[in-house]
């Protein structure tokens, strides 16, 4: 490993050990979550002075990057309005990352669901 | 004195507490052993001589750097830099290490910043080049358009801008933060930017 992976290896590492693990339950801090998947993604929130946890809940629909880079889209249809958020995998502010449901796509991005409807989209992957 | 010679190794970015990507250099930095002490009485000025980057065989330095390193009783070094104190606390022969710097520090970086070789006048002195490509002057659009008057002054101004070697001069960064110290690896992360290309000297003393 050269210096600078492992100055990349020390962030990401120290962002890891803030999550809330389950290491009984064998559940990994980056659980193996693939396009497709119905995700929740626990944030610490900081506001002001105070800490709160919000959760943002949506289908991942692409990851990019390698190494401290990385990142990854959920997309999540909020009041009849489509948002999607990028968090990079290994911030610090990501408590915990759940795969409530797994999905079954083909493709590795999948942008063509913003044209989607949330019923044809549940349709789609499941 | 607080500083170091190091090799720059490159630039990641790395995640802060709240959860901000920073940008950031790694640096290689020490161990520095002092070589020389100069001091007002003998040399006229004083300062403190630290070398940097050991050298692996005998041949890579000569009869007279063998002797200069053996007096401070250290191994022969790449380079070696001098930094102006008032009075020293080092003594030669001793060691500087990444230890010196806290996270949280503020510091300066000096180094050769790269070479862009023979450059024109728009990328070299940001001259506005000519804003159109009509009127029979679709040639000359990066060109520096005139450079004085004719009949008066009759020559060309010294110090008139112009095209030419661009790069590989000395820069100083102010005010950049240590991130992080990592002693086992000799390593310093600074915030942002530091001057020259990977694997060029650089020099980082505290503010």
């Amino acid at each position: 490993m050269n210096a600078i992976q492992f100055v990349e290896q020390k962030s990401i590492e120290k962002s890891l050990a803030s999550r809330a693990v389950k290491a009984e339950s064998g559940k990994s801090v980056t659980p193996d979550f693939r396009p497709g998947d119905t995700v929740n993604i626990a944030v610490r929130v900081i506001e002001g002075e105070k800490e709160r946890v919000q959760n943002y809940q949506g289908v991942v629909i692409a990851r990019r990057g390698a190494g401290i880079n990385a990142t990854f889209r959920v997309r999540k249809i909020s009041n009849g309005v489509g948002v999607e958020r990028i968090f990079p995998l290994y911030s610090p502010i990501i408590q915990s990352i759940d795969v409530l449901r797994r999905g079954s796509v083909r493709r590795a991005k999948l942008y063509y669901l913003r044209g989607m409807s949330e019923r044809k989209i549940r349709a789609k992957l499941h | 004195m607080t500083a170091l010679l190091g090799k720059k190794l490159g630039m990641t970015s790395i995640y802060n507490d709240r959860g901000e990507s920073i940008p950031c250099t790694v640096v290689k930095a020490g161990p520095c052993p002092v070589v020389q002490i100069r001091t007002k009485e003998r040399d006229g000025y004083s300062a403190v001589q630290i070398g940097f980057d050991y050298l692996t065989k005998s041949t890579q330095s000569n009869k007279p750097e063998k002797g200069h390193f053996a007096k401070a009783n250290v191994r022969p070094t790449r380079f070696l830099r001098e930094f102006r104190v008032e009075n020293a606390v080092q003594e030669s022969g001793a060691e500087l290490t990444v230890e010196l710097f806290n996270i949280g520090d503020r510091v300066k970086v000096t180094g050769k910043g790269k070479g862009r070789g023979f450059q024109g006048v728009v990328k070299r002195h940001h001259f506005g080049g000519i804003g159109m490509t009509t009127h029979g002057q679709s040639d000359r659009v990066r060109a520096p358009g005139s450079i004085g008057g004719s009949s008066y002054p009759s020559r060309v101004f010294p110090g008139q801008r112009m095209a030419g070697r661009m790069g590989y001069e000395t820069r100083t960064i102010r005010n950049l933060e240590i991130l992080d110290v990592i002693p086992e690896e000799n390593l310093l992360v600074i915030k942002g930017s530091v001057p020259g290309a990977i694997n060029s000297l650089v020099e980082i003393v505290r503010m």
